[in-house]
């Protein structure tokens, strides 16, 4: 017994665009670097989230495998972008991505 | 009572997505970001996606968020010492946010309404299918990913380690 069969896609899609949109909202709102990633992360699993719910619909388990490779993806970008981000803080003892306009001038 | 669990799941999964970008204090955004991850654990069982709840938990409860967290107490963080932006570019982000939501959402509304399955297979999350499927179809780009994970480290190593004068 699946919840697939009791809760309609349709939410599932609808929670997942909501999570995603936070996610984008964060992105956009905040200027701490570290609640950037953050926000990226969310939004990952906002994909994951309906990646399951449509593997569990059709009963395929690629999307559920799909998954898998997201998150190795997302591990991977996580540890890449905090080494990145603790260099950026050694070299301008900051956080804040508004500093970073180097390359705008 | 699934869509119950369902409606709680999500709205606990909402509520604390939007605490992690509303709380001022950066340690308090991972700890409500790890129970956002929960909550999606929780729609994983649901979903009868057994393992992969199991692998999320530890893999992004467990891994990353530790990472974020020892980051945040590595550049001593821990305090509300974050320049806010102006309020008009706080404004626009809301704006551009709720503008892609109302824009998703009306596409979905536009599309043609899915049926509900009548059959479903509950053995297809178990760690018996998913290994047979990752290790038959997926094989190549299982181990492509092993690179990448090669790959992700020794450039980690690299920008992590002080620079030699």
């Amino acid at each position: 017994m699946s919840s697939i069969q009791s809760v309609h896609i349709n939410l599932y899609i609808l929670l997942s665009t909501v999570l995603f949109c936070i996610g984008v909202l964060g992105v956009l709102f905040r200027r701490n670097a570290i609640i950037i990633l953050m926000s990226v992360e969310l939004m990952l699993n906002a994909v994951n989230l309906l990646l399951v719910a449509f593997s569990s619909y059709w009963n395929d388990a690629a999307g559920q495998v799909f998954v898998f490779f997201v998150m190795v993806v997302a591990a991977a970008e996580v540890a890449v972008g905090l080494a990145i981000l603790i260099t950026i803080y050694r070299n301008t003892k900051s956080t804040d991505i508004d500093i970073l306009n180097k390359l705008k001038n | 009572m699934t869509l119950y669990l369902f409606y709680f799941l999500s709205f606990l999964a909402i509520l604390c997505g939007l605490m992690v970008i509303l709380e001022k204090n950066p340690v308090h955004s991972v700890l409500y970001l790890v129970i956002t991850f929960f909550a999606i654990a929780g729609h994983y069982i649901l979903l009868n996606a057994q393992f992969l709840a199991a692998v999320h938990v530890i893999v992004y409860a467990g891994a990353i968020m530790v990472l974020f967290l020892f980051v945040i107490m590595f550049l001593n963080l821990n305090k509300e010492t974050e320049p806010h932006k102006s309020i008009a570019v706080k404004i626009a982000a809301v704006i551009s946010a709720g503008l892609l939501l109302i824009i998703m959402v009306g596409a979905l509304k536009e599309t043609n309404q899915l049926p509900q399955p009548s059959v479903t297979n509950a053995d297809i999350g178990l760690v018996k299918n998913l290994g047979k499927v990752l290790f038959r179809e997926f094989l190549l780009p299982f181990e492509i990913a092993s690179i990448l994970f090669l790959a992700a480290m020794v450039g980690a190593v690299m920008l992590g380690k002080k620079e030699i004068k």
